[in-house]
């Protein structure tokens, strides 16, 4: 069953298209108050946006476009929404908690119990079943709530950031999870972590300000960023600009690289290349190099082993010992410098 | 002030103690001076009188009555203002909320003008061969009447603070609204719904005003502890002194109950 949603909302400054395959993961990426959450409400039935439609396969969630405007509400629409606190009800036991799904929809007690006893089987949660959600730990709590949101059985599982709260301990092992039990399903998920979007998702689509920047397959929207949104996610410097004969125009000047695809000069076009790739000069080194930015040093901060030195839209790492011989602070101009061959260069 | 080990620091200036001791005197001290008027070798005599008897059991059935009246009215309205968004919502609070503030004396009035012989509606029960004022049931009427905004306050408070969120997940989970109400909403407010009920079972227990004025001071009808208290006072003190105590005690009993609640509602908040 595929999905396709369009929708708006002027109130939030919201216009979001999107389809998803049949059986496939999507990450949902994109800084705060861009509208992802916003996007889950509307699909769950719990926000009505000005216009729009929503499909699962030939099932309508809501079209508002049509002569006949409808509205599924939210307890009809097979769209489980897990947020990134578990909200285990707290009044029930976690069995309780589990079997609430299949409950409301009409099955008997005793067979929603061995459905949930099945989902906590398979979070691994199971010798928990008796406790009250009081009692769990937080990384517990949210396994729980996954087996919640299975056991109710979603045509398409919404996840709004589901590891945030998490801490470091919990968060791998419910990415794990989640790796197992999104497999071969329809799901959407926020995200601010890579690694979700790379273990978990077939496709990304960035969100920015109530629009979508940015689509594709996830290596490919992380390895070729058009969006800075994407760029800074992966790690990656991105210069958009004009394609030139060989290269391409930059606000930075002219940047050399191996191009990928057919580039005409005059399309817009973008390189990408990483932080490591760069080497930082007080004065213009001697000899020709190929690539030559001039910026001014806006940051230092530590990265891992590195130091990284942000100039403007420009990240280089270098060794803690170059920064002492350099002696750069916020404010010094600089010079990049980075070979042709770690550059990437594509169509934008 | 020394402090018991192991509590944390509060910001309450020392001085303010001796202000709260003069608090608790004005309440506590008349208390006190009724209790030095009882005539306790007649004590237990004058409590156990018919009259005293069939006016407490009145109260208690009367209150119990209109509390459940109240649960049964106040529930669908605080949902209504703590849940809904229509125009008015403010101008129904208020006035869900006026006989707070009312004297009992009007709210008696205005219910007499309501189900009273010539009243709004009573013509017309009249004619259907119902008849409200002055009776038992006009008692648990008054009493709903100016108990049901402490429970509507006490349970519109604790729906705001357990949000909506749990509601919107258990509909996302498969609950039609009906379900997510009794699985979920009222369970959650569970405390707040128990502190509230207490609240109305107190007031309805010493209302005085409407009662008199809609139902009238009828023995074993509608003459409630209260009203026999009024009555008594003019002819028997030590009678009126002893009810007095009893309907103190009632309340004490009633107050210790529903202060139990708020402290249930902290831990589960914390908990949860």
């Amino acid at each position: 069953m595929g999905f396709r949603f369009e929708a708006t909302l002027e109130s939030r400054n919201f216009e979001v298209a999107l389809e998803l395959a049949p059986g496939q993961t999507l990450a949902l990426l994109g800084p705060n108050g861009a509208g992802k959450s916003t996007l889950l409400s509307i699909i769950a039935g719990l926000l009505r946006p000005d216009s729009g439609s929503a499909r699962i396969g030939e099932r309508t969630l809501f079209d508002l476009d049509s002569t006949k405007p409808s509205w599924v509400a939210p307890h009809a629409r097979g769209t489980v929404l897990l947020a990134q606190e578990p909200l285990l009800f707290p009044h029930l036991s976690v069995l309780e908690n589990v079997a609430f799904g299949p409950r409301s929809t009409g099955t008997p007690a005793a067979e929603a119990r061995s459905v949930a006893r099945q989902w906590l089987a398979s979070t691994d949660t199971g010798a928990l079943e008796s406790r009250r959600p009081g009692e769990l730990s937080g990384g517990q709590a949210q396994r729980v709530a996954v087996a919640r949101a299975l056991a109710a059985a979603p045509d398409l599982l919404l996840l709004d950031e589901p590891m945030a709260a998490l801490d470091i301990h919990a968060a791998p092992l419910m990415r794990r999870l989640l790796k197992h039990v999104l497999a071969g399903r329809s799901a959407i998920i926020i995200t601010h972590d890579v690694l979700d979007a790379l273990m978990l998702a077939d496709s990304v689509v960035v969100m920015e300000g109530g629009r979508i920047t940015e689509a594709g397959a996830t290596r490919e929207v992380l390895n070729r960023p058009r969006s800075r949104f994407a760029a800074g996610l992966s790690g990656l410097n991105l210069l958009t600009g004009t394609a030139r004969a060989e290269g391409i125009e930059t606000r930075y000047g002219h940047v050399s690289g191996i191009s990928e695809g057919k580039l005409s000069p005059g399309d817009p076009a973008a390189a990408a290349f990483r932080p490591s790739a760069i080497s930082v000069y007080l004065d213009p080194p001697h000899g020709s190099p190929r690539n030559l930015l001039a910026a001014t040093i806006t940051d230092l901060e530590p990265h891992g082993d590195a130091i990284r030195v942000r100039a403007g839209d420009l990240a280089a790492d270098i060794t803690p010992g170059a920064l002492a011989d350099l002696g750069l602070v916020p404010g010094m101009r600089a010079y990049f410098v980075l070979k042709a061959t770690a550059v990437t260069i594509y169509a934008s | 002030m020394r402090r018991r080990s192991g509590t944390g620091y509060t910001a309450v200036p020392p001085w303010i103690y001796a202000f709260a001791a003069v608090g608790a005197l004005f309440v506590m001290l008349p208390l006190v001076a009724m209790a030095v008027k009882i005539n306790w070798a007649q004590f237990i005599p004058l409590i156990t009188s018919e009259s005293s008897l069939t006016a407490l059991g009145l109260s208690l059935r009367t209150s119990a009555a209109s509390t459940a009246l109240c649960i049964l009215l106040g529930i669908p309205l605080a949902l209504v203002l703590a849940r809904g968004d229509f125009p008015g919502q403010r101008v129904l609070r208020a006035f869900v909320l006026l006989p707070l503030v009312l004297p009992p004396v009007v709210g008696g009035i205005a219910l007499l003008y309501t189900f009273g012989r010539q009243g709004l509606l009573g013509r017309s029960l009249e004619l259907a061969g119902i008849q409200i004022a002055f009776s038992t049931t006009a008692v648990i009427l008054a009493q709903t009447f100016v108990a049901l905004p402490f429970l509507v306050v006490s349970l519109e408070g604790a729906l705001r603070t357990a949000g909506g969120r749990y509601e919107a997940v258990a509909a996302t989970l498969g609950a039609r609204p009906t379900t997510v109400l009794r699985r979920v909403t009222l369970p959650l407010v569970l405390p707040g719904l128990a502190s509230g009920a207490v609240l109305s079972f107190a007031r309805s227990l010493g209302e005085f005003g409407a009662t008199l004025t809609f139902a009238g001071s009828l023995q074993g009808v509608t003459r409630t502890l209260p009203l026999e208290i009024y009555l008594q006072r003019e002819t028997d003190a030590d009678a009126a002194v002893a009810l007095s105590l009893v309907l103190v005690a009632v309340a004490v009993i009633v107050v210790a109950l529903s202060y139990r609640a708020p402290r249930g509602r902290q831990a589960m908040a914390g908990a949860g």
